[in-house]
């Protein structure tokens, strides 16, 4: 039986490497098409409540986003421990939510303002008192779309 | 005849691929948003006062959460865990009861004449409610409504909510109308 002779010898020949330097490209624009760059420094702690309903928002480029919680620790001598709001990079009073909805309006195309959405990231120890004033804000300038941001949890 | 010319070492191409690879995979946060998502009542004129709809009693589910995190729901004192049976059956109207909502017979696509039920739900909350309780409840909320939807379209079309075309979709979302209504912001129990 020849099938399965002795190695007499032979060098075994090098791997052809020269795809590899392909293949990694093909993984590096996949990773680089999809990564979303992270827009803002959170300065708020923040522990997003769970929940079981869970929808995915749609539109990203449409999405403004209002984060609410107490300030983190290297804030908390300026700013207290009061849950504050964070709007882009920088605290913010509620007066301050109607110029940034008119902003983030102004950044879009006109179509579309009517299907812009404002996430509300909420920590979950906040007391309500601030996210109803933020409520009311939003309903005061007609960006009625809200979407409560929250993880997706698994129970039952 | 032109010479060969010299190849090129292209080893070292792929370390460079590499570290860039990783940086993005390390960078990279492929976080989806994920929430719950509501639409907000318009702004009220301030000349217009609220009693100019009334809703009979027996439609509305009138939840309230205090400062203290504590349910009320319908004058009962209740644990999170019992809301969403309490809420379908309160959307549902099983047995017609008259404490219950009642119902108007409307004419809906591929289900012909069924009776609506009029049911409004009534969350009200304090300002010293904890966010992370308000979310619960409407969760349990919008729970009672899909399990609802569910079973509807399991029912008449053999198939959960998720899984029909939207016309279908938009008739059962007719007949179990998701009307999650809050309330003016109020103080209860002097929450700050």
């Amino acid at each position: 039986m020849g099938k399965f002779r002795k190695d007499d010898g032979k060098e075994v020949p090098a791997i052809n490497t020269s795809a590899l330097p392909d293949i990694v490209f093909m993984l590096l624009f996949f990773f680089m098409v999809s990564t979303t760059m992270k827009e803002v420094t959170l300065k708020v702690k923040m522990t997003i409540p769970g929940a079981t309903e869970v929808k995915k928002l749609e539109k990203k480029s449409l999405v403004s986003y209002i984060y609410i919680g107490e300030p983190q620790r290297q804030f908390a001598k300026m700013f207290g421990t009061e849950p504050r709001i964070q709007l882009n990079d920088a605290f913010a009073n509620v007066s301050d939510i109607a110029d940034y909805i008119e902003a983030e309006r102004a950044k879009r195309d006109e179509a579309e303002v009517p299907l812009m959405t404002t996430s509300l990231k909420v920590d979950e120890n906040t007391k309500m008192g601030i996210v109803t004033d933020v409520k009311q804000e939003l309903r005061r300038v007609s960006a009625l779309k809200i979407n409560y941001s929250t993880k997706k949890v698994v129970k039952e | 005849m032109p010479r060969k010319l010299p190849e090129y070492n292209a080893s070292s191409l792929a370390d460079i691929a590499f570290m860039l690879l990783i940086f993005f995979l390390v960078t990279t946060t492929m976080d989806t948003d994920l929430g719950i998502s509501t639409q907000l009542p318009p702004p009220v004129p301030p000349q217009q006062n609220d009693d100019d709809q009334k809703i009979k009693e027996r439609n509305v589910f009138v939840v309230l959460i205090n400062k203290n995190d504590q349910l009320l729901v319908e004058g009962k004192l209740m644990q999170i865990g019992d809301l969403k049976e309490a809420a379908k059956e309160f959307i549902e109207n099983p047995n017609r009861s008259e404490e219950l909502p009642e119902f108007k017979v409307k004419e809906v696509e591929f289900f012909g004449e069924v009776e609506v039920s009029k049911q409004v739900i009534s969350l009200q909350n304090d300002r010293g409610t904890s966010y992370g309780l308000y979310i619960q409840v409407q969760n349990e909320l919008v729970k009672a409504y899909n399990e609802l939807r569910d079973e509807l379209s399991l029912r008449k079309f053999g198939k959960p909510y998720e899984e029909l075309d939207s016309d279908r979709q938009a008739a059962v979302r007719v007949i179990y109308p998701k009307s999650i209504s809050e309330a003016e912001p109020k103080n209860y129990g002097g929450g700050s």
